[in-house]
């Protein structure tokens, strides 16, 4: 079974994270780039699922140069290689224009099925697994807790709001991952070593047959008219218990008629 | 004046609070029009209430069909809807489910998706808020209709009652809606707690709680002010709790009038579902707890002696 993960480089969370004022768009450069957190558990899911069923491992990226990064250490984990969309006209691209040139890029490569993340820490969309099963017209398997393959045939349980759906499709589906499903290993020494060599296949907007009018920030169906940094919380007042710290609390929620 | 259909929620035969949100702010860009998307008789139970919150059309699209398959369905009929209705805007309640449906719909209509608005201006265009609060952005669809998710509290419902004329929707789903079949649905042990996605006030627990059992004290918090009981990872992990009840990045996303957190640590995966509640109150043992950081009130202490003495003190100001 081939599978092809979806994988975001995003900023560090830890980092601070900035928007730049030119033309509102996430300033990628600001600060350290990693896999986003959940796609390491996709990958994961992906090894798990070749590691059973036979086939390869393909990371799919759309972004940035320094995106290569990450899917070196995706490699290292031992995904088989990986295609990454580089050209400078994505840049601003919206979640929509983005599914539409995942999908593009899916059909350069042979798969069973799509294993993304739930949401990508930067855009917190949570949209484009959805979005990709759109533009592709197949199955939507999206918030997987647990993934079961049998043959063609796809399950999982999606959580919800009261408790979990069991969900069916048929491959080639798209299935996006929560983080109970799986704990991602870490590269070994030889999986690093190996990961220098895995191929790399660069797709241009040329090589897939989209134009450049069609992506990017001029092209995006959503626009930022302005930012501003939120005024920081005010400090707030923290307190040590000395055996009224429950009846202070109460004291402060009635002054601001919380209760 | 043109139309704005809201995506109707419910549970059990009534309207989530979410929903009377949205109609309430759908005033401000046109005439609400409620749209009902489930099997046959779901509507029946609910169009008294979306009348009164100022649904002048409530679109019917029942089926025994569209409950059977995920998401799809739902955006094939939002998107049919639209396209005869060109409404100003179409607006759903910031769920998972609902982001997945408001996106497929915008990619139908070929036109742009704004996720979790906290406010929704005349115009159309909304405010954001990112990176766990630190920025607000003021964004607008560029093309077509303006469809958006908003955040649950972030405008208070207000009832406005208007004729809540029905229309009935003739459901037609195309072979791709139907690609993810629904095999079943399984409840797990729910209360009688309000959900947390439309909660006010959330009680959230964590490592430091300890057990399942000790659970109880968090829930008598909860029920003292009549909040919903959230989780941290840790303790939704362990087993203690349900993984529903998880807030943060991978659970819930909430940005309730009051958080209460008790042993909870307060890392960014939790703070990024949490960061934006209007008033947050900490309890934690270790001062240098990072919680405190966002905290507006805190005490450092043993959450089995403060949780306590807060549910009791509670409920005697209640009387
Ligand atoms: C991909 C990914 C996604 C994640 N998503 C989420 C998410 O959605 N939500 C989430 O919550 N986490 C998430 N996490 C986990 C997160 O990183 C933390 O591990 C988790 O939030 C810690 O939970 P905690 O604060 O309860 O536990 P801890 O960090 O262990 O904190 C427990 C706290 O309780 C205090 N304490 C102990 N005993 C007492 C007592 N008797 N009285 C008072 N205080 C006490 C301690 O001082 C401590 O501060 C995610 C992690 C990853 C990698
Ligand atoms: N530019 C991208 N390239 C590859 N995968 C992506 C990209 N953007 C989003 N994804 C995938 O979609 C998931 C959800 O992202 P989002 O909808 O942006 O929250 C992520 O966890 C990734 O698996």
């Amino acid at each position: 079974m081939n599978i092809v993960v979806l994988m975001k480089q995003v900023p560090d969370t830890y980092a601070e994270r900035k928007l730049q004022a030119a033309d509102n768009t996430l300033d990628r450069d600001a600060s350290d780039a990693v896999i986003n957190e959940i796609d390491e558990y996709a990958i994961e899911e992906g090894l798990l699922l070749k590691e059973a069923h036979g086939g390869e491992v393909t990371i799919l990226t759309m972004g940035p140069d320094r995106a290569t990064e990450s899917l070196r250490k995706a490699l290292s984990m031992g995904a088989d290689k990986a295609v990454h969309v580089l050209d400078d006209a994505l840049h601003g691209s919206c979640a929509i224009t983005t599914a539409k040139v995942l999908a593009k890029a899916l059909a350069t490569i042979e798969y069973d099925l799509v294993i993304a993340g739930s949401e990508a820490t930067d855009s917190r969309l949570s949209v484009i697994p959805a979005l990709v099963a759109e533009a592709l017209g197949t199955a939507q398997l999206s918030g997987a807790r647990k993934v079961t393959v049998e043959g063609s045939t796809v399950t999982i349980e999606r959580a919800t709001d009261t408790g979990f759906d069991r969900i069916q499709g048929t491959s080639p589906a798209v299935v996006s991952v929560v983080e109970k499903i799986n704990e991602p290993r870490y590269p070994s020494f030889k999986g690093i070593m190996a990961a220098k060599s895995k191929p790399v296949t660069t797709l241009t907007l040329a090589d897939l047959g989209i134009a450049a009018d069609e992506v990017g920030l001029a092209a995006s169906t959503t626009t930022v008219e302005s930012f501003e940094e939120a005024p920081p919380r005010a400090a707030g007042t923290v307190v040590k218990d000395e055996g009224a710290g429950g009846s202070a609390i109460a004291e402060y929620l009635a002054n601001k008629k919380l209760i | 004046m043109a139309e704005v259909l809201v995506l109707v929620d419910s549970a059990n035969g009534t309207v989530k609070k979410s929903t009377l949100e949205l109609l309430t702010a759908a005033r401000a860009l046109g005439e609400p029009s409620a749209v009902v998307i489930g099997a046959p008789g779901t509507a029946a139970a609910l169009t008294a209430k979306l009348a009164e919150y100022g649904a002048a059309k409530i679109y019917v699209a029942e089926s025994p069909e569209v409950d059977d398959y995920l998401v799809a369905p739902k955006a094939e009929v939002l998107a049919q809807i639209a396209s005869t209705a060109t409404p100003a805007a179409i607006l759903v309640a910031s769920t998972a489910e609902n982001k997945e449906i408001a996106a497929r719909t915008a990619f139908k209509l070929d036109s742009g998706f704004l996720a979790d608005a906290v406010e929704i201006s005349a115009t159309g265009s909304t405010k954001q808020s990112i990176f766990g609060g630190a920025v607000t952005v003021t964004s607008k669809v560029a093309k077509g209709v303006p469809v958006i998710s908003l955040r649950a509290n972030s405008v208070a419902a207000t009832a406005e009652p208007a004729a809540g004329e029905e229309v009935a929707v003739t459901v037609t789903l195309s072979d791709a809606a139907k690609s993810s079949k629904v095999l079943e649905r399984v409840e797990e042990a729910k209360g009688s707690r309000p959900s947390l996605q439309d909660a006010s006030v959330i009680v959230s627990g964590g490592r430091g709680v300890g057990s399942g059992e000790n659970f109880s004290v968090v829930e008598q918090v909860a029920d003292s002010i009549g909040a919903a009981v959230g989780a941290s990872r840790a303790a939704t992990d362990a087993g203690w709790v349900p993984h529903q009840m998880q807030v943060g990045q991978t659970g819930v996303t909430v940005s309730p009038q009051l958080y209460i957190a008790l042993g909870i640590s307060g890392a960014i995966q939790h703070r990024a579902g949490m960061q934006t509640s209007k008033t947050i109150v900490a309890v934690n043992k270790d001062p240098e707890a990072p919680i405190f950081e966002l905290a507006d009130f805190g005490v450092v202490g043993d959450l089995f002696t403060v949780a306590p003495q807060l549910a009791d003190e509670v409920s005697k100001r209640k009387g």
